[in-house]
């Protein structure tokens, strides 16, 4: 649709005008690594139910800190790799969010993705195919909404699912 | 680890520029060059002072974005690696540390120590690329190379771009890249079909854009962070007198009247 590229010109104008003048008392690199080390301890290769609910309210507190205290200094019309960053940084917390929504409401164990509640006895990954045997997209629905999730099944006609072992 | 550090600091294009110093102290002796500064950059923001620009990329030394002239050498003071590569440890405990952008005409400074380098991206338009139909992946083996010429051309694939080269000669000569870009695609087979035009038209730009002319210095090779070797520009000196002298190639009409 044509009109888009002009929404989306408005929105990016208006965050580059709020992230210019915050500020406040955290730097961009300060917030990202903030904002990477939960993703790594909470949302890494094996994860927990318990500790990705506390991974999503840890982000809101990072978004929070972003939009409320974060220090970019310069302006919008010179090569100012600060204000990047910021603009990158504030896109990575909203997929960091993202990511860990997905991660919470897929109960199963699948590939690298190791929920720790879903193991074999023998402690390898146990998928569960009846309820997340499908590809997840999630729809942005505006500032401050739940995405949605639309799912796309995996049907599988000349083979079957079955489970990989490398013993 | 404790430094004096003495940095090119240079609003736009425009403005005229002027070494600032900084002191910075403990800094780990194992922290990357780049992590130095932005540690430096965190103090600089925190006491409202502009951080100090400085393009960087993959700070692995494999995407030619890093520059940096630290000490009065292109990519500092070691062997063969980008500035991304360096670390602090390779500097001693109190070190003054001198930080300037590339020096050439042909990169502009954007903004302290970024400069433009598009003059390379429009001599790679020109010509440093091969012309051939996607599709399916070819069959191993059916396009036979031998093993000397898959080494040399894999050699001079192995430029970055970084510009290095430019910036440590003292001509201001971008020889070196263009033959590692002409030499890796002129042996092998692929790159055969436009060798002599990519000669041509590479050379052409290059003179175009202002880089200045080679004199076998050597400079060039001794700083490229690739060790890009001296004897690539024999091989593009070779393309382009086969091309000037003894082409086969006649360009269409078209190429004439653009031309
Ligand atoms: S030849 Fe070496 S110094 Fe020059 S652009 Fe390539 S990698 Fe950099
Ligand atoms: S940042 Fe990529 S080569 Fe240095």
């Amino acid at each position: 649709m044509t009109w888009y590229p002009l929404i989306i010109r408005s929105f990016s104008k208006r965050s580059i005008q709020k992230i210019l003048s915050i500020n406040g008392s955290s730097t961009v690199d300060e917030i990202h690594k903030e904002l990477g080390k939960i993703m790594w301890d909470y949302c890494g290769m094996s994860r927990t139910a318990q500790g990705l609910s506390d991974a999503r309210e840890k982000i809101q507190a990072v978004k929070q800190q972003f939009w409320n205290d974060v220090k970019v200094l310069g302006t919008n019309d010179e090569l100012n790799m600060s204000l990047e960053k910021a603009g990158r940084v504030a896109d990575f917390i909203e997929l960091g969010a993202l990511m860990i929504e997905d991660a919470l409401h897929r109960n199963e164990s699948c590939g690298g993705h190791f929920r720790e509640e879903y193991q074999t006895e023998e402690g390898e990954a146990l998928r569960d195919d009846e309820h997340f045997a499908y590809v997840g997209a999630w729809e942005y629905q505006g500032e401050g909404n739940q995405e949605v999730q639309n799912k796309e099944q995996l049907q599988f006609e000349n083979v079957k699912l079955s489970q990989r072992s490398y013993k | 680890m404790d430094f004096t550090l003495k940095i090119w600091r240079q609003k736009d294009a425009q403005s005229q520029g002027q070494f600032k110093t900084y002191q910075l102290t403990g800094i780990g002796a194992d922290n990357s060059f780049m992590e130095m500064l932005d540690e430096l950059n965190e103090h600089l923001i925190k006491n409202n002072e502009d951080p100090v620009h400085f393009d960087h990329d993959c700070r692995e030394g494999i995407c030619g974005t890093c520059s940096l002239y630290i000490n009065g050498r292109p990519h500092g003071p070691q062997k063969a690696i980008t500035t991304c590569q360096l670390h602090m440890r390779s500097f001693k405990d109190k070190d003054t540390i001198t930080i300037e952008p590339w020096r050439a005409q042909t990169f502009p400074v954007i903004r302290d120590l970024v400069v433009d380098r598009s003059a390379f991206d429009r001599i790679i338009q020109s010509g440093g690329y091969i012309s051939v139909n996607t599709g399916g992946v070819p069959d191993a083996n059916e396009t036979p190379i031998t093993t000397s010429k898959a080494n040399n051309a894999m050699d001079a694939a192995s430029c970055i771009g970084c510009g290095a080269c430019v910036a440590v000669c003292k001509n201001a000569s971008a020889m070196l890249f263009v033959a590692a870009k002409i030499s890796h695609l002129a042996q092998l087979p692929q790159g055969k079909v436009e060798a002599e035009s990519r000669a041509e038209s590479m050379v052409a730009q290059m003179d175009k854009e202002g880089f200045g002319l080679c004199t076998n210095t050597g400079a060039c090779s001794v700083e490229c962070p690739k060790e890009i070797s001296l004897t690539h520009i024999a091989r593009l000196n070779r393309q382009y007198y086969k091309a000037k002298q003894a082409s086969d190639y006649i360009p269409d009409k078209e190429e004439i009247h653009e031309g």
